[in-house]
């Protein structure tokens, strides 16, 4: 018998109900816009940071975006994509010391800013709906 | 330079730094008296070094490029006998705070903050690529000849709190050793006055969760103080505490290591006025500017830091720059690229920048390059002005709230 993860852990990647779940852990308030290919639900979290999750006509959520004066939850936005951000993260910190980019194939990771303001991207590319550019994701 | 050294240490025992003279006979980033004027003032003059810094040697044999490093000598409040001074200490203009690695503070032991119940405080502090998690701790600071009392530090990677909450974690990777964190510690001497604020002093949803108490039976997310929390030291200087200036000399290409100064105070002595400077008022609540390329606004997307080391900004579309190869971190053109931007203060001050961006393969290539102008890479949508900004300039990072004769801070002026 396969085991699946709960997908209340899941979220870049998972799908629509767990940005129920997203809401409900950062005890934000939820504000949804669409297009023809996606819908954008953005979450206020009670630390003032504002998060944005971009959900497929299928219902998946293909990227996240966040921006505030500290970081989010990381590990409840990117859900089973953590461990691999958390891994190149440090990986890249060798040479690099500032923002983080992470491009592997299966992921992309941008954290801008310093102490007090900070801002993020993350998404699948796998995942873009067709005609969906990494640039209209902000 | 042994005589020089002597005269250094004469000055310093005179100007009433004991402590750090005690400490100088080990370090490398050793004080400096600078420039500053006759009876009554302060040396507020401290050496900082650009080189490969302390994981250069081995077992780590990684050399660390474009980092600005000093020493700072911290000692147990209230005495001048139990001091360590540590040098490989990072200096950021990005962050508020000093912190230090555990394994550097070797030969003292400073005493534990602790909370409303007894019980001690420990940090989680974001960076913008990972975390340090460790004690606050209270220490006397001394550096060139000021001293920050009782200082609530931050010591990184505690054998005392070795389990590192979830919660903390799921802001980025631990930075809690040397291989990780790159420097012996960090000297934050940024624009804010704390390293969290007010965010920090509320209990609740809204408290990002920075500061825990720490009980046997576990950590939980605490209220912190203003002045509990681990903060910028200058503020805590009697004078000369309204900001820095880091002042380096320029640099073409990549070298070895080069030499320059971090003076303490603005327009507080002969020898930190702002001179010919101009000011960038910035937002008091992110930190930021805006900057302008290629007819292009960063609304509030520019900022300062030489903890940053390169000049990292936009992406491959933007620039025409491909990224490297092997690191896809860095921008490698094929030729040396010049490019010029607008960076425009709060306050309507505006001033072009002109910078250059060279191969990172090439500019990196040998083990032994501490300094290399010209490193960039790419961070879409954000101009972070880092290490190689400061090269041939004196950059000026007034504090929030203080006063100088450029205005109250937070700005930078340049």
């Amino acid at each position: 018998m396969l085991l699946l993860p709960f997908p209340a852990s899941a979220s870049l990647g998972g799908d629509l109900t767990s940005v129920q779940t997203d809401q409900a852990k950062m005890q934000g308030s939820l504000r949804t816009s669409s297009n023809n290919s996606y819908t954008i639900h953005e979450i206020q979290a009670s630390t003032g940071v504002a998060v944005k999750e971009y959900v497929s006509a299928a219902g998946k959520v293909f990227a996240v975006t966040w921006q505030g004066s500290f970081h989010p939850d990381l590990r409840q936005l990117l859900g089973t994509y953590f461990d691999q951000f958390a891994q190149a993260e440090q990986a890249q910190r060798a040479q690099r010391h500032g923002p983080v980019l992470i491009q592997q194939s299966g992921l992309v990771v941008q954290i801008s800013g310093h102490m007090r303001s900070f801002l993020g991207k993350a998404y699948v590319p796998q995942m873009l709906p067709a005609g969906v550019r990494a640039e209209d994701i902000r | 330079m042994r005589r020089l050294r002597l005269q250094r240490f004469l000055y310093l025992s005179l100007a009433g730094a004991v402590a750090a003279a005690a400490g100088c006979s080990g370090s490398s980033g050793g004080s400096n008296t600078g420039g500053g004027g006759g009876g009554g003032s302060t040396a507020n003059v401290q050496a900082i070094t650009v080189n490969t810094g302390p994981t250069a040697a081995p077992p780590l044999n990684s050399p660390y490029i474009n980092g600005a490093f000093t020493s700072v000598t911290v000692c147990v409040p209230g005495g001048t006998t139990s001091c360590q001074t540590i040098s490989g200490i990072l200096v950021d203009t990005g962050s508020s705070g000093l912190r230090i690695l555990s394994s550097a503070l070797t030969t003292i032991s400073l005493p534990q903050q602790t909370g409303a119940n007894g019980d001690p405080i420990v940090e989680c502090l974001p960076f913008v690529d990972g975390i340090t998690w460790g004690p606050v701790q209270t220490a006397d600071m001394t550096i060139a000849g000021e001293q920050a009392k009782a200082l609530p530090i931050q010591v990184i990677g505690s054998s005392n709190f070795p389990t590192i909450p979830n919660a903390c974690t799921s802001f980025g990777a631990p930075e809690d050793d040397l291989s990780t964190l790159g420097a012996n510690g960090i000297l934050g001497v940024g624009n804010f006055a704390q390293d969290c604020g007010t965010a920090c002093t509320v209990s609740g949803a809204s408290n990002p969760g920075l500061y825990y108490t720490c009980p046997a039976a576990g950590c939980q997310v605490t209220a912190q103080s203003l002045s509990g929390q681990v903060q910028n030291p200058i503020v805590l200087f009697p004078k000369d505490n309204n900001g820095v200036i880091i002042e380096l000399p320029s640099v073409t290409g990549a070298e070895t290591s080069v030499s320059g100064s971090m003076i303490f105070g603005i327009g507080t002595q002969t020898n930190n006025g702002l001179g010919s400077a101009t000011v960038y008022t910035i937002d008091p609540s992110s930190g930021n500017f805006t900057t302008v390329f290629n007819n292009v606004t960063y609304q509030d997307a520019g900022f300062l830091d030489s903890g940053s080391n390169a000049i990292y900004f936009l992406d491959s579309n933007t620039t025409g720059m491909p990224t490297c190869a092997d690191t896809t971190f860095w921008y490698c053109p094929a030729a040396t690229q010049n490019f010029s931007a607008t960076n425009k203060g709060a306050n309507g001050a505006s001033g072009s920048i002109n910078f250059s961006v060279g191969n990172a393969d090439s500019l990196t290539a040998s083990q032994t390059v501490g300094v290399a102008n010209g490193l960039g890479g790419p961070d879409p949508g954000t101009f972070d002005w880092g290490l190689p900004f400061f090269y041939g300039r004196n950059v000026y990072t007034a504090i929030e709230g203080q006063n100088t004769p450029g205005g109250v801070g937070p700005y930078w002026a340049y």
